[in-house]
C-alpha cells in the first residue's frame, strides 16, 4: 500500500554517527507496505503500548518504566533487517493512528501511551541523540551562548538551589551533594536553551526557571517535559485530523481492504469490551444477592449494600453500579425492576418512574443520545471524586481506613491478607489492593491484576464455575 | 448627602455664569450622584483617549489594521440601582460617547475582545461551536487592601489610611518590576481603583494574547501566599537560596517592613499582636525566650516595635540556628505581612471584567486615576481628584473656552497628561510598528506562495 502525503523524504536519521533517533511522525511516509506487514507491525506496536499501559497501572516507578520500555521495544519492535527498524516504527505508528483516531476514548488512550513511550525512549537515548532530537523539534528555542551564560550564571544557580527543599538538616549533606551534581550537570556540561516564557507555563508557575525580559532559561533536564508537551499536542492535533480524514474519505475508499483490519485492531487489543455481557450470559434478579456476595468487587458490593440499606444512591453511585450491572448481564427490564424495588421504598414508585427510570434507560442507550454506555474501568473509578453522601469511587482509595477494614472483614479478608491489602492501600496501589482481595477471597491467584470491575466479576465467575464443574463431575 | 441639595447646587452652577456683580459660590458639596456624573461624562471623561487605547492602533489607515477590533470589545455598564448591562459594544468613539452620556453608568467595566461583536453574540450562538469566545484581553491585576485585613490594624474593610496605603505601593513596585524585568512587558498602566486598591493593565500585544493557562502561570509565579484563613503562616519559602524574583522582592519587602510597617502598625506593642508573629516560628525555645524578654515593659526611648523585631531577628538568624527553616522565618514573617496579595481569579481568565480607568467610584466620588509606578510612593488616595472638586473647578474655570484647556487646568489634568504621554503614546507607537510588521510579513508570505 501507499500512504499519501510526505514532507520528509529521508526516514533515516540525519547523517553522522548518531544512534538511530526517535521519529517524530510529523507526516505519513511514502512507502510501500505489504498488507501483512501493515497489520503485523501494528499488532507489535500495540503490544508495546499495552505493555506500557499495564506497567503504569501496576504503579511502576519512572526508573522501572525505563527498563520496561526498553525490554518491550527489544521484544516487539525489532526487525531482522536493521534498515527496516525505523520503517517498522513509523509504519506501525501511522497504522495505529488510523485505528485509534476514531473515538474519543481510543484517542485518549493512544495519546497517553504514545507520549509515555516517547518520554522513555528519549531518556534511553545518548545525549548526542537527545540534542539531535531537540533540534529536530524545530522549536523556537535557542541555545544560549557562553557569554550570555556567564551573564546570568549567578541567577541560574540561584534558581537551581531555590528548587530544593531544605526543611530537614539531616539530609543537608545529601542535598548539597545532590545539588552539586545537579549544578554541574545542568549548567556546565549541559547547555541551556532560551525560550519565550509563554511556552513553559508550568515551569514559570512553579518558579522553576529563571526568566528575564520575557525569556525563560530552561536547564536541559527540564527540556524533556517541554518536548513531551509538544509531542503530545502535535499528536493530539494529528489524531483529530486523521479522524476527520478517516470518516470523510479513507473509511469509504478502503472499505474492502484496510477498513476491516483497522476496525478489528482497535477492539481486539484495548482489553475486553464489557458493554455487552459475553461470557456468562445473563443474570436474573433472583440470583443477584447471592452473586453480589460471591463475585462483586468491593466497590460494587459496597454500593450494592448501601443501596439495600438506604434504598437510595446518588447519581455517581447509580452510574457506577448501574453500568456494572449492565455489563454483568442484567437486562434493562430487570434493571428497572431492581432499582425500582429499592428506590420505591424510599421515594415511592411514582417518583421513581418520573425521576430515575429515565437515567437507567439512558444507561442502556434507550434515551437521550442513545449511546450504549460502557461500564466504568478501575482507572475511571479511582480518579472519581465522590462528595458528601456519595458511595461511589474506589473503596481502597476513598474509604476511611477503619471503614475499609470493616468492609474487607465482611468479605472474609482477615489477618495477614488484610494487612497485605492495607499495605498496598497505604502505598496508593489501589488496583493491587483489589487484586490481593480477589486472591484472598477466591483462594486463587490473579496474575493479570484487576483493571476493571467487570473483569473482577468475570474472573470470579470463571473460578467459581470451574469449581462447580469439578465438584459436579 | 441628599439629592435635593445636589439639585440646588446644580441650579446655582448654571446661574453662576450669568449672574453679574454677585460673588458666586463655587463650592460643590462632596459626594456622588447621577447629576454630577452627567456633568463629568459631559465635560471630563476622556473618550478619545479611551478609544485610542482600546483600538491599539487598529483605527488607523494602514491596510494591516483590523477595523472590527474596537467593535468586538465588551463594555459593561452598571447603572443606577445596580442594574448590570453586559456585552455592550461600540463601533467608534462617537458611539461610545453617546452611549455613556445617555446611560450615565455608575461604573464602566472593560471586558475582552471577542471573536465576534459581543452585542450580536446570540446570533452566533445558533451556529454552534464556540464561535463567540474571547480572543484578546489585557493581562490585568486587582489588588485590594481589604485582603490585608488580618495584617493591618489601622483600618478594616474598605477603609484605607496613610498607614496602610503603602502596602499598595509595595505591591505596585514588586509586581511592576517583575512584569517589566522578568516578563519583558513594557506597556503597563496602574490605576487607583477609586477606593481601596489598585488595578493594573498590561497592554503589550504579547500580554493581550496570552491564553488562560499562561495567565495562570504568571499569576502563580507572582503569588506566594499559600495559606488560607486559618493557617497562621501564610508564606513558606523553601530552597537553599531565593529564586531571583523572590530575592529581589524580599529587598523591597524588607525595606518597607522594617522602616515603616513594624512601627506604623505597632506589630510588637501588645501581646495579642506579637503572639500572632511568634506563632509563625516553629522553634519553641526561641519563642519562649522572646516571650520572656518581652514580659517587662521597660520604657525605652527607642520604638518598642523596632527593638523587639531586632531581637526576634537576631535570635532567629544568629549563628546557633542551623535549621534553614528557622532562619527563613524572618523573611516569611515579612512576606506574610507585606507581600502583594493578588485577586488571582481576575488575572487568570480572559473574560473577567475590570473597571475602566477614569470612572468615578460611587462611594467615594474619587476618580480612578492612573498611578505612575515610578513615583507610586507619592500617590496619596486622599488627594485623588474628586467629582465635586472637578465640578468646582469647572465652575471657577473659564467656562466657554475650549474643552481641552479646561481639562488641562483641573485637578484631572495631571493624570490625563500622564496617561497620554507615558502610557498611550508609547503604546500606540509600538502598536503601529506591530501592525506594520505583521502586515509586511503577511505580504511577504503571500508573495512567496505566489512565486511557488
Amino acid at each position: 500500500m501507499e500512504i499519501v502525503g510526505s514532507r520528509r523524504k529521508s526516514l533515516l536519521p540525519p547523517a553522522g554517527n548518531a544512534a538511530p533517533t526517535i521519529p517524530l511522525y510529523r507526516s505519513a511516509p511514502e512507502l510501500e507496505v505489504r498488507l501483512e506487514d501493515f497489520e503485523l507491525y501494528a499488532v507489535h506496536r500495540l503490544r508495546v503500548l499495552k505493555g506500557i499501559s499495564d506497567a503504569l497501572s501496576r504503579g511502576k516507578k519512572p526508573n522501572e518504566m525505563e527498563n520496561v520500555v526498553k525490554e518491550l521495544l527489544k521484544v516487539h519492535m525489532s526487525h531482522p533487517e536493521a534498515s527496516q527498524v525505523m520503517n517498522k516504527d513509523i509504519i506501525s505508528h501511522f497504522v495505529l493512528r488510523l485505528v485509534y483516531c476514531r473515538e474519543e476514548e481510543l484517542r485518549k488512550w493512544f495519546l497517553s501511551m504514545e507520549t509515555t513511550l516517547f518520554r522513555y525512549r528519549f531518556l534511553l537515548e545518548t545525549s548526542e541523540a537527545q540534542i539531535a532530537l531537540m533540534a529536530e523539534f524545530d522549536l523556537p528555542y535557542k541555545t544560549i551562548t557562553n557569554a550570555e551564560y556567564e551573564n546570568v550564571k549567578d541567577k541560574l544557580n540561584k534558581v537551581a538551589r531555590s528548587m530544593n527543599s531544605s526543611a530537614d538538616t539531616i539530609y543537608y549533606k545529601v542535598i548539597t551533594n545532590f545539588l552539586s551534581s545537579l549544578l554541574s550537570s545542568s549548567f556546565i556540561l549541559l547547555r541551556k536553551v532560551q525560550v519565550p516564557f509563554e511556552k513553559v507555563p508550568d515551569l514559570v508557575a512553579r518558579r522553576e526557571v529563571f526568566i528575564m525580559k520575557g525569556y525563560a532559561y530552561v536547564p536541559r533536564n527540564q527540556v524533556l517535559s517541554l518536548l513531551v508537551t509538544h509531542y503530545r499536542s502535535n499528536l493530539s492535533k494529528a489524531l483529530v485530523l486523521t479522524n476527520r480524514k478517516w470518516t470523510s474519505m479513507i473509511r469509504e475508499q478502503e472499505k474492502d481492504r484496510l477498513t476491516p483490519i483497522v476496525e478489528a485492531l482497535s477492539t481486539s487489543y484495548l482489553g475486553p469490551d464489557y458493554s455487552q455481557p459475553k461470557d456468562f450470559g445473563e443474570i436474573s434478579l433472583r440470583d443477584i444477592d447471592q452473586i453480589a456476595r460471591s463475585s462483586f468487587p468491593l466497590c460494587m458490593r459496597y454500593l450494592f449494600e448501601k443501596l439495600k440499606e438506604d434504598h437510595h444512591l446518588k447519581h455517581g453511585g447509580r452510574m457506577q453500579l448501574g453500568l456494572f450491572l449492565k455489563g454483568v448481564g442484567l437486562k434493562l427490564d430487570d434493571a428497572l425492576a431492581f432499582w425500582k424495588s429499592e428506590f420505591s421504598k424510599k421515594v415511592g414508585a411514582e417518583r421513581f418512574d418520573k425521576e430515575y427510570a429515565y437515567g437507567i434507560r439512558h444507561n442502556y442507550g434507550k434515551e437521550g443520545k442513545r449511546t450504549d454506555y460502557t461500564p466504568y474501568s478501575c482507572q475511571k473509578i479511582i480518579s472519581s471524586t465522590p462528595g458528601v453522601g456519595d458511595h461511589h469511587g474506589c473503596p481502597y482509595r476513598h474509604l476511611r481506613e477503619e471503614n475499609l477494614r470493616a468492609a474487607l472483614n465482611n468479605m472474609g479478608v482477615a489477618n495477614r491478607a488484610l494487612e497485605d491489602v492495607m499495605d498496598k492501600v497505604r502505598n496508593k496501589h489501589y488496583q493491587l489492593a483489589c487484586t490481593l482481595t480477589f486472591e484472598a477471597v477466591h483462594g486463587a491467584s490473579c496474575d493479570q491484576g484487576i483493571n476493571h470491575p467487570n473483569q473482577y466479576y468475570s474472573d470470579s465467575k470463571t473460578i467459581l464455575e470451574s469449581r462447580n464443574n469439578s465438584k459436579g463431575t | 448627602m441628599a439629592r435635593e441639595e445636589a439639585e440646588d447646587t446644580r441650579e446655582d452652577m448654571v446661574i453662576d455664569g450669568v449672574e453679574e456683580g454677585h460673588k458666586p459660590n463655587y463650592e460643590v458639596p462632596d459626594g456622588f450622584n447621577s447629576d454630577y456624573l452627567m456633568i463629568y461624562y459631559g465635560k471630563f471623561f476622556p473618550y478619545a483617549e479611551m478609544h485610542k487605547w482600546m483600538s491599539y492602533g487598529n483605527d488607523g489607515k494602514h491596510p494591516g489594521c483590523d477595523q472590527s477590533y474596537f467593535g468586538r470589545r465588551e463594555f459593561s455598564f452598571t447603572l443606577e440601582n445596580d442594574i448590570y448591562v453586559r456585552f455592550q459594544s461600540f463601533n467608534d468613539v462617537a458611539d461610545l460617547e453617546n452611549a455613556i452620556k445617555k446611560k450615565c453608568p455608575f461604573k464602566i467595566d472593560i471586558g475582552p475582545v471577542y471573536s465576534v461583536d459581543p452585542a450580536k453574540r446570540n446570533a452566533y450562538a445558533q451556529s454552534g461551536g464556540n464561535v463567540f469566545r474571547p480572543v484578546e484581553r489585557e493581562l490585568v491585576f486587582d489588588i485590594d487592601i481589604s485582603d490585608y485585613d488580618d495584617v493591618r490594624f489601622c483600618c478594616k474593610g474598605a477603609d484605607v489610611c496613610s498607614e496602610c496605603w503603602p502596602l499598595m505601593t509595595v505591591a505596585i513596585k514588586i509586581i511592576d518590576t517583575a512584569l517589566r524585568e522578568d516578563f519583558g512587558f513594557n506597556h503597563i498602566l496602574w490605576v487607583y481603583s477609586g477606593r481601596r486598591g489598585v488595578h493594573c493593565w498590561v497592554c503589550d500585544g504579547k500580554a493581550r494574547r496570552l491564553d488562560d493557562g499562561q495567565r495562570a502561570a504568571i499569576v502563580n509565579y507572582l503569588h506566594v501566599h499559600k495559606g488560607n484563613e486559618h493557617s497562621i503562616k501564610k508564606v513558606t519559602l523553601v530552597g537553599q537560596t531565593f529564586h531571583p524574583f523572590i530575592g529581589r522582592s524580599a529587598e523591597v519587602v524588607k525595606e518597607f517592613f522594617e522602616e515603616k510597617f513594624v512601627s506604623s502598625q505597632n506589630l510588637f506593642s501588645d501581646e495579642d499582636r506579637y503572639e500572632k508573629i511568634l506563632e509563625m516560628i516553629p522553634d519553641e525555645s526561641i519563642t519562649s525566650e522572646l516571650r520572656g524578654k518581652w514580659q517587662d515593659k521597660k520604657r525605652s526611648r527607642d520604638d518598642i516595635n523596632v527593638v523587639r523585631w531586632g531581637q526576634l531577628k537576631h535570635l532567629l538568624q544568629s549563628g546557633k540556628q542551623k535549621m534553614l527553616g528557622v532562619r527563613r522565618c524572618v523573611e516569611e514573617i515579612m512576606f506574610t505581612f507585606t507581600y502583594p496579595r493578588l485577586d488571582l481569579e481576575v488575572s487568570k481568565h480572559m473574560n473577567h471584567l475590570l473597571k475602566a480607568p477614569f470612572c468615578i467610584h460611587p462611594k467615594t466620588g474619587r476618580v480612578c486615576v492612573p498611578i505612575d509606578p515610578k513615583h507610586c510612593e507619592d500617590f496619596d488616595p486622599s488627594s485623588a481628584p474628586t467629582l465635586s472638586r472637578l465640578l468646582e473647578e469647572l465652575n471657577m474655570g473659564a467656562l466657554g473656552n475650549g474643552g481641552e484647556e479646561v481639562l488641562e487646568n483641573t485637578s484631572l489634568g495631571k493624570s490625563l497628561r500622564y496617561f497620554r504621554s507615558s502610557f498611550l503614546h508609547p503604546l500606540l507607537k509600538s502598536c503601529k510598528e506591530d501592525i506594520e510588521n505583521a502586515y509586511a510579513a503577511k505580504v511577504q508570505q503571500s508573495s512567496n506562495s505566489l512565486s511557488w
